[in-house]
């Protein structure tokens, strides 16, 4: 699956849209940055409900492709601006995090 | 003597917000050169849980990375408390971070096991009350 086919999804805000060409390789879902900074795989779409500078800092270092922000959760804008610049997708629904990875899970077929 | 590459950083103390910019500017370096992927991000993973750790515990420090033909080698130095019991601080789960720390989602007792996984090598130099020095070595 591509980025795009997330970006797509009517459920989700697109605060920054990364590489929408960009290969999806797996759903990951952690709200432990010390847990996700070992675990998240690269090129993944990470779904958290922690939204801080230190999340990008640890999909940055873990080359995830896309933070998808649960619960209404959303970032700072020089965070997004950041976020921006490293080519990293920032998505934002109100839906829980089991409910959005599902859906994302099911639009990808991953 | 094959040439090496040195880089230093000194780690802010106070700026939890920016921890993770050395180890940020690690990574861009190595990609730069070539470094396999995964090396890369090794090095990356191991390095911020370090300098995460530097600004929670030690209120900042120097980081050296040393990039040889051989391998990558990262000397992480504080004036920090120190540790008491290296061996509880290995364990997984272990923690001693403050509450606003843990809110951020950090101190879940992770950095050091994920520090000494994600290497090859990891010496640990500590006096109570004076600091501790982490040297990390990854192989290339």
């Amino acid at each position: 699956m591509k980025l795009q086919t997330i970006l797509e999804l009517p459920q989700c805000r697109v605060l920054v849209k990364g590489d929408p060409s960009r290969e999806i390789s797996r759903i990951f879902c952690c709200d432990l940055l010390s847990i996700a900074m070992g675990k998240a795989p690269s090129d993944g779409v990470w779904v958290t409900v922690m939204g801080n500078k230190n999340t990008l800092a640890v999909a940055s270092l873990t080359d995830t492709a896309c933070i998808v922000l649960a619960e209404g959760v959303s970032l700072d804008e020089d965070t997004l601006a950041k976020a921006e610049e490293e080519g990293i997708a920032i998505l934002a629904t109100d839906l829980p995090i089991f409910d959005i990875a599902l859906e994302i899970h099911e639009a990808g077929d991953l | 003597m094959s040439d090496q590459l040195i880089f230093t950083y000194v780690i802010d103390g106070d700026d939890f917000t920016r921890a993770g910019e050395a180890s940020s500017s690690v990574k861009n370096k190595l990609k730069m050169i070539g470094v396999d992927s995964d090396v890369i991000r090794r090095v990356a993973i191991a390095m911020y849980e370090g300098e995460i750790n530097m600004v929670i515990h030690a209120n900042g420090g120097v980081i050296t990375v040393t990039i040889s033909d051989t391998d990558i080698t990262m000397v992480l130095a504080d004036s920090g408390p120190g540790i008491p019991d290296i061996d509880k601080a290995m364990q997984e789960g272990y923690s001693t971070a403050r509450e606003e720390v843990r809110s951020l989602g950090f101190g879940a007792g992770m950095g050091l096991p994920n520090m000494k996984r994600y290497t090859d090598e990891m010496h640990i130099d500590t006096v109570l009350g004076t600091g501790t020095t982490i040297t990390m070595k990854v192989n290339l």
